[in-house]
Formats: structure tokens, sequence, C-alpha cells
């Protein structure tokens, strides 16, 4: 009896967990979003194919790690070595300048700063607005401050008897200063972000312990996050890495015959190596492949300063979870 | 109204050495103990609404005084009166005096860090630095000023030991302290607390997010610390307080209820809100 009496209850209760039909809203939406994707990863791919495909041609040791000289359109003997060390040197000093700046900006904010304040709420707004500010821009800004406000006042105070500016024009100096101010928005995001994922609770021990703020933001606050600002270190330096706009008036140099011999010289980059191949060249058709060799160029440059930060972040990432 | 608990105590003369029991009339316990912490008219504001009606109470040396009450009664707010941790909240404006050895801490002059060396804090969630076992205990240490190694080691050690941590953990002092379980964990955090030897130590619900067994050995460790600290305990489990506590303080909505010897307050409460709340008629 009792098998009986169970068996339709059984049947009722498997029943209702078979689907009926094909749910069209959840098939939809799975399929915008995975296009979406794809679309994306396709418009990397093709980006990306194509430098590959053009630049790998003219790709030498002997193009990269030779100079400029006067041969800068010649297909067989033109090098960028210059380029690679302006470049190199631009984005390593400006990550000198912003990261400090951003990081004690960031733990202004999160540790010290009332969060519902209206100074607060207005300094917020101001970093929001500077990373909407469009690159050139900030290079007109580095011109106007940095050069003529900064080094004009420099020269005026310390070097009125030369003849010759020596801070009152572009310079490796500037341009990475004005690169700096760009990214600056990038670092504090970061930074900000990774000390809000910090437990309250650590913070409270440590003070109940009788250490002081500072001591708190010392020892416990900026250890842990440390992996964080070093995402905001990668973010600003693949950011600052490709872009012309800011060094242009700032201190990119269409071309020199020395490298940088000091903070006040210009400096060959390979983003802007890039534009003068593709405009100023005699022959586009003929440089075509030393233009893409060079851009191919900046995108391994660039990989590999972050490649760097990466694999240094991971080593913080592993020291923290393992023994100290 | 404010509540100051009348406390009546079972006649037992020959104890009655304490010169201000106006009543000459105290338990061994109650009498031997002086007055460490004495809290007059205590009121606490989150802005404009209040948490602590007029507390007055005075909480003594080298017992266990615990404080219950449902969520939200400022039994945990009245605990972070004593070391300041309220401080860090915005808008917080407390009134009234707290003095701790006879020292007013609320006065002009305090410094809150010598304060926070004195009165030691373990917390709800257990929070141990990303560090390894021993500069966990380290820290409060270094930051006072202890460089030697050997010292260090010493005091580790003992620490570890007094925290009844040490035999689990003496093999991989430095380890992650993340790597422990969440009772080894507490019991580290309290071993840190006591490292820089502090007079008191606030714990605020230590065993409320661990196991039996982890909560059996916290409650043992505090029968053990109050040999050398005054404890003051929030806890919301009831059988811990009658089992730890030595007096026991009943706060509902921000005022202080009833206080006094926790036998009296689990046996025979004078007020009938405290009756309700420890028979768990309400709560």
């Amino acid at each position: 009896m009792s098998t009986l009496s169970s068996a339709p209850n059984e049947a009722a209760s498997t029943a209702s967990f078979q689907k009926k039909r094909v749910d069209i809203p959840s098939a939809i939406g799975a399929g915008v979003t995975l296009s979406a994707t794809i679309l994306i990863l396709l418009i990397l791919g093709v980006i990306l194919g194509n430098i590959l495909w053009n630049g790998l041609p003219g790709l030498s040791f002997r193009f990269v790690f030779s100079g400029a000289n006067r041969d800068m359109f010649d297909v067989e003997k033109a090098g960028i070595l210059p380029m690679v060390v302006g470049t190199a040197s631009r984005v390593i000093l400006m990550s000198l300048f912003v990261i400090p700046v951003g990081v004690i900006t960031a733990i202004y904010l999160s540790e010290y700063a009332k969060p519902t304040s209206a100074t607060t709420r207005f300094i917020r707004s101001a970093v929001n607005n500077l990373a909407g500010v469009p690159s050139i821009v900030f290079g007109l800004f580095g011109m106007g401050f940095f050069i003529h406000f900064a080094g004009g006042s420099l020269d005026r105070f310390f070097h009125s008897d030369s003849a010759e500016p020596v801070w009152n024009k572009p310079g490796i100096l500037w341009a990475s200063l004005t690169l700096a101010v760009m990214t600056l928005p990038l670092v504090i995001v970061a930074t900000e972000e990774s000390l809000k994922a910090i437990a309250p609770g650590l913070r409270e021990a440590s003070l109940a312990l009788g250490a002081t703020k500072l001591e708190t933001v010392q020892k416990v606050v900026l250890p842990q996050a440390l992996p964080g600002i070093m995402t905001g270190g990668i973010l600003a330096v693949s950011r600052a890495g490709g872009e012309v706009a800011p060094i242009l008036f700032t201190g990119a140099a269409y071309y020199m015959a020395h490298y940088p011999q000091s903070l006040t010289d210009q400096f060959m980059d390979l983003g802007y190596h890039a534009f003068v191949l593709s405009t100023q060249s005699p022959n586009v058709d003929q440089t075509r492949p030393i233009l893409f060799a060079t851009v191919l160029t900046l995108l391994l440059l660039t990989f590999t300063l972050n490649l760097v930060a990466i694999v240094i972040r991971a080593r913080i990432r592993r020291g923290m979870r393992a023994a100290h | 109204m404010t509540a100051t608990p009348k406390i009546s105590i079972p006649l037992k003369p020959q104890a009655a050495n304490d010169s201000d029991s106006r009543q000459s009339a105290d338990t061994a316990i109650w009498s031997a103990a002086k007055i460490l912490i004495k809290a007059s008219e205590v009121s606490l504001f989150y802005g404009p609404s209040q948490a602590l009606k007029k507390i007055s109470m005075d909480i003594r040396e080298r017992l266990v005084t615990a404080f219950i009450g449902p969520s939200g009664c400022g039994k945990s707010t009245f605990l972070r009166c004593f070391n300041r941790m309220n401080d860090l909240i915005d808008h917080v404006r407390v009134e009234g005096r707290i003095h701790i050895g006879g020292h007013d801490i609320y006065s002009r002059n305090v410094d809150v860090i010598e304060l926070r060396k004195r009165v030691g804090m373990v917390f709800q969630r257990s929070n141990p630095f990303p560090k390894s076992i021993f500069e966990n205990v380290a820290y409060g240490l270094r930051l006072h000023g202890m460089k030697t190694g050997s010292e260090l080691e010493a005091v580790v050690e003992k620490s570890l030991r007094g925290a009844a941590l040490w035999d689990e953990v003496k093999d991989r002092l430095h380890s992650s302290a993340l790597g422990l379980s969440g009772g080894q964990q507490q019991r580290l955090c309290i071993a840190r607390a006591i490292a820089i030897r502090p007079q008191i130590l606030l714990m605020d619900e230590p065993a409320s997010a661990l196991d039996p067994i982890a909560t059996a050995k916290i409650e043992e460790l505090i029968l053990e610390l109050k040999k050398e600290f005054t404890i003051v305990i929030v806890t919301h489990n009831m059988q811990q307080a009658a089992r730890i506590s030595d007096l026991t303080a009943f706060f509902y909505l921000g005022e202080l209820i009833e206080y006094d010897l926790t036998k009296k307050i689990f046996t025979n409460p004078g007020k009938t809100q405290t009756e309700d709340y420890v028979t768990g008629r309400f709560g």
C-alpha cells in the first residue's frame, strides 16, 4: 500500500525539476555577452596580429640595439636604441614621481580625510576630472606650467647670467613630470581600492596595541596595500608608455645625435618616432617595415616593463601568504 | 532615570576590610579586589543618537567582569570607552568620567597610546596581522621599543605560553599566522595583547566566532589570565558569562540595568528585566 501511495508523489517531484523548454531570455543574454567578448578579442587580435605580421620581418637585434645616426629613414641602417632608451627612461622617471605622490594622496584620502567632508569630496572629484582630461591638454599644461613657469623661474633665479635657457626648454624631466600628472589618478584610485580592501580589524588591532596612526599605516596598512600599489604602477606605465601627446611639447625630439646627458636634455621616443616615420618619411611605403618594427618594439618594451612589475607583485603576494 | 545598581551581597563580616564598602558586607572576592576602573555617569552619543545613558560602575582588579545584554544595548560601545577605541569613529561624543587607576582617561592631557598599552583588547573576529606568528606577538613589543632579539624571543615565548598556544606553534613560529585555525588565531591575538603587559584586558565577544571546543579553551584561558589581568568581557553567551565571570553587568537600551555578583544575576536577579533576559524570555 505504501509503495502505491508514494508512487504518484515521486513522479510529481521529479517532473517539477524537468526543464520544459529552452529558456530563450537566458540564451539571448548568454549569446549577447559572449559575442561582445568575442568582438573585443577579435579587435585585439587584429591589432596585435597586424603589428606582429608587419613588424616581425623588420625587427632584428641590430635594429633594436643600434643608434639612429642620420639613417633613421634607411630601412637597412636605421636603429632605434636611442628611442628605446628614451621611452624607458621617461617611463621609469615618471614612476619615481607618480607612485610616491599617488600613494601618499591615496593614504590621505583613505586613512586621514573624513570620508564625508566637503574637502574630501572635492579632492575626489578633482582626481576623477584629472583622469578625464585629454592627453594633449596635459602636453600643453606641461609646457606652460613645467617648462615656462617652473623652468623659467629656475632660470631667472639660478641662471640669469646664462645666454641659453637651462631649464626653460623641453627636457626629459618635464616630459616625465607631465606624464606623472596624467597618470596620477590611476595610481591614486588603484591604491585607494587596495587600502579599502584591508580588513578594518587589522588597523584596530594595531591601534589597540598602542600604535600611532602613522605606525599603523607604515607597518600594517602599506605592506598590505603593496600589490594594489604595484597594480596602479602597472596601469600608469601601460598608459604612459604609448602616450605621445603629453611629451610632444615637453621633451620629445625629432632627432638627436646623442643620448640625453642630463634631466634637462631632450630625448627620442618610440611613440613619437612612429609618428615621425609615418608622416615625415621621404618614402612612406619604403619605410613601412621599420615603422611597424618600431611600433612592435614599443609594445614589447611596455610589455617587458609590465612583466617586471607583475613578477615583483606576484613575489610580494607569495611572500604575504607564506612565512614572513 | 540613572540606574545606579545597589549591590546586595551575602553577609561575611570577617572579610569586610574594604574601606569604601558602606555595607560592611562583602564576599571574599568582592572585598579583596580594589576598584581599578571607575565610570561615572558615562554617556555616549553617535551624532544625535544616544548609545549610552549615564552609566556608572566600578570594575575591580583581577576579577572577570562580564557585560551581557541584547544586541545594540551598548555593552561593546561601553567596553570600547575604556581604551578610547571610540575615538576612531567620527561624530562620537563621550560625556562623564572614566578613571583607571585614579587617572581620568578622558582628560585632555591623557596619552592615548600609553592608555592603550595599559588597556589591551581582544576583538570579536580574530585579527592577526598577515605576518608570522612570532612577528604578531612581537609587533607591540617592537612598537614600544624592545629591540634585542633574545629579549623579544623570551617575551614572545612567555606570551604564547600565557595564551596556551606555545606547544601548538613552537615549531612554526616563523610561518604565517593566517595558517592557524580560528581558535588558535584568537589565542594568538590574546598572546599579542598580553605581550605588552597591560593591566586590563578588554574582550569583545572573543569566542563568538569559534566552535565549542575552541570556546572552551578560550574560557579556560580567561580563568588562567585573571590571576594577572583584570578582564572585562562582552558576551552574548549567557552560560559563558555564568561560567567565567565573577561579576556580571546587564545592559539594556544603553542603560546599565543591574550589576552584581554573577551568581546572583543568574540565580536571583534584582530586576525583572534581568530575570527575563537571563532566563531567555527575551533578547
